[in-house]
């Protein structure tokens, strides 16, 4: 059952192979500085190196992943290992950089292989492998737009972490909640950007693993609690921990590591405005900026700042009519916006699918208020729910809109026009598929309309969809050949940005919505779809 | 997922995408002045085309240089060189300035040669491979056809050399494709049209030329109408037409058309060049027939040899006019030119290629190890124009997908798989690709000794050579022997449907009855 997955694997590390050449961001000089810093230089001295403007700002875990990589690195070319050698990129170095990209890649495509084992066995009406859950699956994941693009093109190791993130999903399902919990500890300690989906994990494991029992209605039964299994979640976290951490609290350097891996200095939003409420937050306030001093409500000094504000390369603007946002808002939003989610996975956990649809949420609270959100986070999103799309109808319904949007608002990323053809035939080929395979997964499922419409979406939706297509031709199309390149240069990223946080959010609130009402009647536990 | 439309797409869409992929390496003869390579070809051909009067093209002017690649394709290339040259002048002038422009190089005017290539491969070659699946083959599901011609797209030789090196390959190898269709769907004076189209874009296409005039000469006379004729004029007169409308700028002076003529068939530059996977060049190691003898005693050789080693396929298929053999008689054809014709080219055993792709679907084993052996022919090429790195996923893509459809996801099993035989030719096909693996390994890793300098390009071809010699002779075998499948069916009744679809696009009924006279009729002339 298992052999198509390797087969896909194959094809698509050669698709990767091919994608050697292509453009490389900044991101790839970081990790090359990264592997010198680890390579040439004492551990003690790891988080305080600053030749490059590219200080290490992983944890540690990451820090020996690249110490482990330098090992091998030196084999191709020695030169790259040297902190001196800013911007060094021979034709070596690419090779081994791009391919430590696709070889750690395989960690995704074990995990995924061990996920699809856990699905429900495949049907026996279908004689071929094509229409089997396995198998959309496994494409879905191993050849996920996001991560071809940000790993393969742009220069992230996001595959093999996401691999790590799904082998700790896969063996929560699999009843292996120690060894889940390990897997999660150990992510953390390689990016500490997962600490998003952390309080799902908390929460789960703490009511599904500490607590033993339910009560006859689904409620917890509060004397189940089962201090052995709790102490062994807690030691087994905090050693994992103290092995990444434990060096460095020794040399005393531990507020050093925290502020590299903390850096409050950046701004609300990045370069690039995820398509996150706060995208829809400036936007407002640029609004009301120009209506309020055409009105002569605001004085027209503000308009001063208008130009810093715009070009989005400025990373701290100023608000000019709504408040600015402080850090402690963000955090508090993200927190507040959490919680009815993990209220009701601790109400009803909902087995493993409860879990991952959580573990969705909290990445969407965070994705949608956090403070110096990267675009790339939607992946944080799209990744878990790619898991339930292949299980559950109405998820299937939120997971086309989300990666469809999702996938797009990551398009600003590639700007080259040599990478423009693959950026766009990749994302119509995977979009195409995941509509294709969604389509003969729930073919059964009555969902017509009359109107015209995608599969599994009903008109409204679609036509949000489909108005991507124009969006995209204007912003890379129609605005340069207009001449507005110079004088609105902001204006394609804005419109990106704003159009892509409304489809977002919306898919936040539907998910949240089915989630809630879902639990309530206990579709769940009555019924598998 | 059984959708045709919406397979279709996909795979055009994925072709695309692993097409633009190769497309991001590096072209011949980048950065390398001051010849550079086919690319800085192509580009001065459109900036030649564009700026100087029809008349000059072909001609040694002031301003038309014909020792610094001078025209030396056929008008069909030279007109679309000037389209694309007129494209070129309207997005950026300096891309084809006159003299000025020499050895242009810049990352835009790269992007717009890709973009060329792309946009003949989408409009010729890529509809006219699903074209050929889709119309031509019967009696297999949409899936199992799709997925051979997501293989036929995916065949690294051809995306390589268009995308990578830096040719148009996919137009003239295209119009033959059309020209296959079109005859399988009895329509041959658009076929016959579409292949003089082929042969004014490229004069290798002559490779292909014996096995097309010996198909349709042999269904004219085996034609049960009494106006067999007539049929030879009408296709004759489509075909000089088509000429003449091709050459109507030249026509007007002889003079002019021999000028043509001599630039398309460059006697004058050897029997070969660089290191070719052809019998000429690997007997050079043993005899130096070069210095031996003369260059009119070579032709002859040349000529001499490819016509005895064509002549019995040529005879088959004029004797037998199907598809089935038209396709084999193909490859055959080529691949004799291949190897003992005159002035060949490395890059040609894709005129040779194109027909094996035809046939993925009937012999899937012996095609997929052709199509490899022949892209490695090609390796000291894709090494020296900096292609390696695309080259070994693309084989590995290749080689991967062709086991996928063949696979059980694909084709259901079928029952004539011989055990003992399949296990033999997995041994050898193994050992193949192990010397093939290694040969490429020493090229890119061991420096060749002083005394040797070409030693790894030398063994890559004689090792090549001897393959194609064993495939030239399996391809002659296979062509006679298709015959027996039109006898069995003649026979059984049952086994018809099955073998349908190897027939192209003729009812099964009607092609047995058409055999079973054609037979008589060879009997008689016999």
């Amino acid at each position: 059952m298992a052999a198509y997955i390797w087969v896909v694997v194959a094809c698509l590390s050669t698709l990767k192979c091919l994608l050697i050449p292509s453009y490389r961001s900044t991101d790839f000089e970081v990790h090359r500085n990264w592997l010198a810093i680890t390579h040439s230089l004492p551990i003690s001295k790891w988080y305080f190196e600053d030749t490059s403007e590219w200080t290490l700002d992983y944890p540690p875990f990451f820090a020996w992943f690249e110490y482990l990589l330098s090992q091998i690195a030196v084999l191709f070319d020695p030169e790259m290992l040297k902190v001196n050698n800013l911007g060094y990129a021979s034709s070596a170095t690419i090779l081994f950089q791009r391919l430590s990209v696709i070889v750690t890649d395989l960690v995704l495509a074990y995990a995924v292989k061990e996920f699809c084992l856990t699905l429900p066995k495949p049907r026996e009406d279908g004689v071929r492998g094509w229409s089997q859950p396995g198998f959309t699956l496994s494409i879905l994941l191993v050849a996920n737009f996001g991560l071809l693009i940000i790993d393969h093109i742009h220069f992230q190791y996001n595959g093999f972490l996401f691999g790590l993130m799904l082998l700790s999903i896969t063996r929560i399902c699999q009843d292996r909640t120690l060894e889940g919990a390990f897997w999660f500890a150990v992510l953390l300690n390689f990016k500490h950007i997962y600490i998003y989906v952390a309080p799902a994990y908390f929460v789960y494991l703490l009511r599904t693993y500490c607590f033993t029992a339910s009560n006859k209605n689904g409620g917890v039964k509060w004397t189940s609690f089962s201090p052995v299994r709790f102490l062994c979640l807690g030691v087994l976290v905090i050693s994992v921990c103290a092995l990444s951490f434990g060096p460095f609290i020794a040399m005393d350097q531990l507020p050093q590591v925290l502020s590299r891996l903390f850096p409050f200095k950046r701004g609300l939003c990045h370069a690039y405005w995820a398509p996150n409420f706060w995208a829809l937050y400036n936007v407002a306030d640029k609004a009301l900026t120009v209506v309020g001093v055409k009105t002569g409500v605001v004085s027209g000094d503000v308009l001063k700042h208008k130009a810093s504000m715009t070009a989005g390369l400025v990373q701290e603007f100023e608000h000019t009519v709504l408040p600015s946002v402080p850090p402690i808002a963000t955090f508090a939003l993200t927190g507040l916006t959490m919680l009815p989610s993990l209220l009701h996975l601790w109400r009803y956990p909902g087995g493993p699918k409860g879990f991952i649809r959580s573990i969705t949420l909290c990445a969407f609270s965070s994705f949608i208020f956090g403070w110096h959100v990267h675009e790339k986070a939607v992946l944080l999103m799209i990744v878990p729910l790619s898991l339930l799309a292949v299980q559950s109808f109405k998820d299937a319904q939120v997971f086309l809109l989300l990666s469809t949007v999702g996938h797009f608002s990551l398009f600003p990323l590639l700007f080259t026009p040599a990478e423009t053809p693959i950026k766009v035939c990749l994302m119509i080929a995977y979009t195409s598929f995941c509509f294709v395979s969604m389509d003969s997964c729930y073919r059964p499922i009555n969902y017509t309309f009359s109107l015209p419409h995608l599969p599994l979406l009903n008109p409204i939706d679609t036509m949000y969809i489909v108005g991507l297509v124009p969006l995209y031709v204007y912003c890379d199309i129609i605005h340069p050949i207009l001449g507005l390149s110079q004088t609105l240069a902001f204006l394609p990223l804005l419109l990106m940005s704003v159009y892509c946080s409304v489809g977002v959010i919306y898919s936040w609130l539907r998910l949240y919505w089915t989630t809630l009402k879902r639990g309530g009647t206990k579709v769940e536990h009555s019924k598998q779809e | 997922m059984d959708n045709k439309g919406t397979l279709t797409f996909l795979i055009v869409v994925a072709a695309v995408s692993i097409r633009w992929c190769v497309s991001l390496n590096p072209y011949s003869g980048a950065g390398k002045p001051p010849m550079f390579g086919d690319y800085e070809a192509q580009r001065h051909w459109m900036e030649m085309t564009y700026h100087l009067p029809v008349k000059e093209w072909y001609h040694n002017t002031s301003t038309n240089d014909l020792q610094y690649w001078g025209l030396d394709y056929p008008p069909l290339t030279a007109y679309h060189s000037w389209l694309c040259g007129y494209v070129a002048d309207k997005v950026n002038p300096d891309w084809v300035a006159l003299q000025r422009s020499r050895g242009h190089e810049s990352e835009g005017h790269k992007l717009f040669m890709r973009y060329t290539v792309l946009v003949a491969d989408l409009l010729v070659y890529i509809p006219a491979v699903i074209a050929f699946f889709l119309w031509t083959v019967k009696d297999r599901s949409n899936i199992q056809l799709l997925a051979f011609a997501a293989v036929t797209l995916l065949y690294p030789g051809l995306v390589l050399i268009d995308y990578g090196h830096f040719q148009y390959n996919c137009i003239s190898l295209g119009f033959t494709l059309w020209a296959v269709v079109a005859m399988a769907t009895n329509h041959e004076l658009l076929g016959s049209v579409a292949f003089v189209l082929a042969l004014n874009y490229k004069q290798m296409e002559l490779y292909h030329a014996v096995p097309f005039f010996c198909y349709l000469l042999g269904r004219c006379l085996w034609s049960k109408d009494e106006i067999r004729l007539w049929k030879l004029a009408k296709i004759g007169v489509f075909v000089i037409g088509t000429f003449a409308l091709c050459w109507l700028p030249f026509l007007h002076d002889i003079d002019h058309i021999q000028q043509v003529i001599h630039r398309i068939f460059p006697f004058a530059r050897g029997l070969f060049e660089d290191k070719v996977s052809n019998i000429w060049c690997s007997l050079n190691v043993i005899i130096k027939l070069k210095n031996l003898l003369s260059q009119p005693l070579l032709i002859r050789l040349s000529l001499a040899s490819t016509l005895i080693c064509l002549a019995p396929s040529a005879v088959n298929l004029l004797l037998n006019p199907s598809i089935q053999k038209l396709k084999y008689a193909l490859v055959n054809s080529s691949l004799v030119f291949f190897l003992f014709s005159y002035q060949v080219h490395e890059k040609s055993i894709l005129i040779a290629a194109l027909p094996v792709c035809l046939l993925i679907h009937e012999q899937p084993f012996v095609c997929t190890w052709f199509l490899l052996i022949s892209v490695f022919s090609m390796l000291p090429l894709l090494i020296k124009d900096g292609l390696i790195l695309a080259t070994i996923p693309l084989m590995v893509l290749f080689y991967t997908g062709s086991k996928v459809s063949q696979s059980s996801w694909v084709t259901p099993p079928t029952s004539d798989q011989r055990g003992q035989s399949a296990s033999f030719r997995n041994f050898a096909f193994w050992c193949s690709i192990l010397g093939v693996i290694a040969l490429t390994a020493c090229s890119l890793v061991i420096q060749s000794p002083q005394r040797f300098p070409d030693l790894w390009p030398v063994l890559v071809s004689i090792y090549s050579c001897g393959h194609f010699i064993l495939f030239l002779i399996s391809f002659n075998y296979l062509q006679f022997t298709s015959e027996d499948i039109g006898q069995t069916s003649a026979i059984e009744g049952a086994v018809q449907s099955k073998l349908g679809g190897r027939d192209g696009h003729q009812g099964v009924g009607n092609k047995t009855k058409k055999g079973g006279k054609r037979k008589q009729k060879t009997n008689k002339v016999d």
